[in-house]
């Protein structure tokens, strides 16, 4: 009996892990499908709306990937996942690619497994709480109730903090967002802690998102990005240098509106007409076609307008470009040079 | 004249493995038996292939890192600066209480509401029926969920009890809170405590609980032993002495006397900062699960019970009735302990499904084996193999333990044949 539960244990590894390893861009275009991983649904990064289309900033990455494997920016099917079942779908071979909030750490990258291929949001944890608790401080903090999604990073910051700070707390651990909002808004806990994009995201679907306060301390660095598993580098290549060109389109000016206009024939600007295939051909150096970055733009606009459209002032979510403005005006957002 | 011949000597072909039906059945066993360790080997063989090449080769060194994180409902010291297998020991400690929590509730629900269905009470046999038909027939996710859900928003926050004018009370002479986090009662606490007994450096165990362990244990031997006593007495003479008394003082006197040696006293719960401090704080991540499961639990018991109870034959009811018994002794004295015979086997499954499903603490955020030792720790560490399997072994562990105990007590309450 022992014998027999152990074997099937193994069964469903093995059968897990069998699909892991092989070259994942050979699989995507035979699938004619980018299957990503993104959240169970946290609005303005990645949440459907009212026609069931998925939409979002870590969408938008997602997108600009297909678009530039595929060059077809709907042809991704997407993997909600939880914070706990995200590595294992990633580790075994269920998506593609991991576009969740996820934070790039050194046990992530190296003990699991995957590599990073970028940061798409720099971003730190915060803590969320009614104003009529009247807290103004992180410090004040101690002996609440801290609603905390399970299997993040943030729940091990947390510890951390209150350690360090020699408070306590209670922790009540969380499956998804919507469930951490409900208990929130019931005062079943004091404070919502996740990172602050995902707070303000949050506090953004409340009724009254005034009631609510996020407290001026950021305990932790959280650079989120996208992520794929270790041992397909060429693969990882694909996903980063996407990234890249978002990035590097806003910085040369590259939009939705004129990248098709300036990727028609080779203008006076070597660098955009290297990104936009019309100058040498760095896609067929990784296997694509030459206007895959110029697919990539036009999914869903470069880096700088999809964070405008999905997350910036102007949405209710309304989170300033703060770091991750480009490093050429003063943020942290920066790509390495076409070339 | 007859001709006794030797009857021709049988030379072993081949072919009768397949065509002597006397070795056709083991022929084909053995076959069968090959195939599926071939498939389980080639499916090791291709695990361990597979986790060589993603570099994650098989350990178990994690349980010995520290885990990190902090888990809310501990029965035991535990820090985030613990090890993952001590978180684990936490999670399975939260499993176990859970579980017996549950068993022992779903137990007494089950047997009441089961013969409640069989009663002549048209209105409440109707009504259990009901309650079994609800309960069984939508699967416990939903009833946890429900029942979580119904706590966290029709209970009062802790801050609706605060001010001069509060919306909210606490409840039985200010000693019970109920609160949307959960119930603080008041806690037992020793002002001239003995101090806790150490087991090797991992475990702390009261020697206070200890003590009136064994106070209680003894005490009720001595009034076992009076009730036996009586009954050599009764049969004997026919006369049988009264003892309930002496056997009431007997159990409770020395405990008592021992508790106030201890300095027994309640600490009760009270509002301060957040939260309620003080008391026992009941999560209502235990109370949702615990009442989940049991009424889930409970339905099909009642069922069970019922099928035991229709088992035996009226013509023994009637018998009883005709003795003289009344109604009530008819059921605990006749029906119910040849009932139980019928009852138990299936019951032991009811316990198994039960503790099974308390794997679903999760789903409300309790801290169970599943919660730690395969949710976070498998998430921090990345060892979705290692954890499996050991939480699967876990389970095993418990259910063949629990199925060993009921299958004893079957043992035991069993028809003796002759």
């Amino acid at each position: 009996m022992k014998k027999t539960v152990f074997l099937g244990a193994l069964t469903v590894a093995g059968l897990a892990a069998g699909v892991a390893g092989a070259a994942t861009l050979d699989d995507v275009k035979a699938r004619g499908k980018l299957n990503c991983g993104v959240t169970t649904g946290l609005v303005g990064f990645a949440a459907p709306d009212a026609n069931g289309e998925w939409t979002g900033f870590d969408v938008g990455v997602c997108r600009a990937v297909a678009a530039a494997v595929l060059g077809d920016p709907k042809a991704v099917e997407f993997v909600p996942t939880t914070g706990k079942t995200r590595f294992t779908a990633l580790a075994s071979g269920e998506v593609d690619l991991l576009a969740r909030n996820t934070t790039w750490t050194f046990s992530r990258d190296v003990d699991l497994k995957f590599t990073f291929v970028g940061v798409n949001y720099y971003d730190g944890q915060g803590f969320m709480i009614p104003k009529a608790l009247g807290v103004s401080s992180a410090k004040e903090l101690d002996g609440a109730t801290v609603c905390i999604q399970t299997g993040t990073t943030t729940e091990l910051n947390l510890a951390d903090y209150f350690r360090k700070n020699n408070m306590n707390y209670e922790p009540v651990p969380i499956e998804t967002n919507a469930e951490a909002q409900q208990q929130f808004l019931a005062g079943a806990c004091d404070v919502y802690t996740t990172d602050a994009s995902g707070l303000a995201a949050t506090r953004a679907t409340f009724e009254n998102p005034g009631d609510y306060v996020l407290l001026p301390e950021i305990i932790s660095k959280e650079p989120l990005g996208p992520l794929v598993r270790h041992g397909d580098d060429e693969w990882a290549d694909i996903t980063m240098w996407t990234l890249n060109a978002l990035i590097s389109a806003e910085e040369l000016g590259v939009t939705s509106a004129n990248a098709s206009d300036m990727g028609a024939e080779a203008g006076n600007n070597p660098e955009i007409n290297r990104l936009l295939g019309t100058e040498g051909s760095l896609g067929a150096m990784f296997g694509l076609s030459d206007d895959w970055a110029k697919n990539a733009i036009l999914a869903g606009g470069n880096y700088g307008e999809l964070f405008e459209k999905n997350i910036g002032e102007n949405t209710p979510i309304g989170l300033a470009r703060g770091l991750n403005a480009q490093w050429t005006e003063g943020g942290l957002i920066y790509s390495p040079p076409f070339r | 004249m007859t001709t006794l011949t030797d009857p021709p000597a049988e030379s072993f072909k081949l072919s009768m493995l397949v065509y002597d039906t006397r070795y056709r059945s083991i022929t084909f066993q053995i076959l069968a038996l090959v195939a599926v360790l071939l498939l389980f080997g080639w499916l090791t063989m291709n695990t361990a292939q597979n986790l060589n090449d993603l570099g994650k080769e098989p350990s178990f060194s994690f349980l010995g890192e520290s885990a990190g994180y902090d888990i809310n409902q501990r029965l035991i010291d535990y820090s985030s600066q613990s090890t993952h297998l001590r978180a684990a020991f936490v999670g399975l400690l939260n499993t176990l209480l859970v579980a017996a929590m549950g068993c022992a509730t779903a137990t007494v629900i089950g047997v009441i509401v089961g013969v409640l269905r069989l009663s002549g009470n048209w209105l409440v046999a109707r009504l259990m029926t009901v309650y079994v038909e609800m309960f069984r027939n939508v699967p416990v996710l939903m009833w946890i969920v429900l029942c979580m859900a119904i706590l966290i928003e029709a209970m009062p926050p802790p801050s609706a009890f605060r001010g001069d004018d509060p919306d909210a009370t606490m409840k039985l002479f200010d000693s019970v809170a109920i609160t949307n986090r959960g119930v603080y009662i008041p806690e037992p606490l020793f002002s001239r405590s003995l101090g806790d007994f150490h087991v090797g450096a991992a475990f702390d165990v009261s020697i206070n609980l200890i003590a009136i362990l064994i106070v209680l244990g003894a005490s009720i031997f001595v009034a076992r032993g009076i009730a036996r006593r009586a009954d050599a007495k009764q049969e004997a003479t026919g006369l049988r002495p009264r003892t309930w008394h002496t056997r009431l003082a007997v159990i409770v006197l020395p405990t008592v006397v021992l508790l106030a040696i201890l300095g027994f006293h309640l600490g009760y719960p009270e509002l301060k900062g957040f939260n309620f401090a003080g008391g026992t704080y009941m999560r209502n991540s235990l109370i949702a699960l615990w009442l989940a499961l049991s009424l889930y639990t409970a339905a099909f018991i009642a069922e069970i019970v019922r099928a035991g109870i229709l088992a035996i034959s009226s013509g023994q009811t009637e018998a009883a009735a005709a003795l003289g018994l009344r109604n009530n002794r008819i059921m605990s004295l006749v029906v119910l302990p040849q009932a139980m015979r019928v009852i138990i086997p299936p019951l032991i499954s009811q316990y198994l499904n039960l503790t099974k499903n308390s794997s679903l603490a999760i789903a409300v955020g309790y801290m169970d084996i599943t919660g730690t030792l395969m949710g976070i720790t498998l998430n921090q560490t990345g060892r979705e193999l290692e954890t499996v399997l050991l939480g699967m072994l876990v389970y095993l562990a418990i259910s063949l333990i629990i199925s060993g105990v009921m299958n004893w007590y079957n043992n035991r309450v069993k028809l003796v044949e002759r």
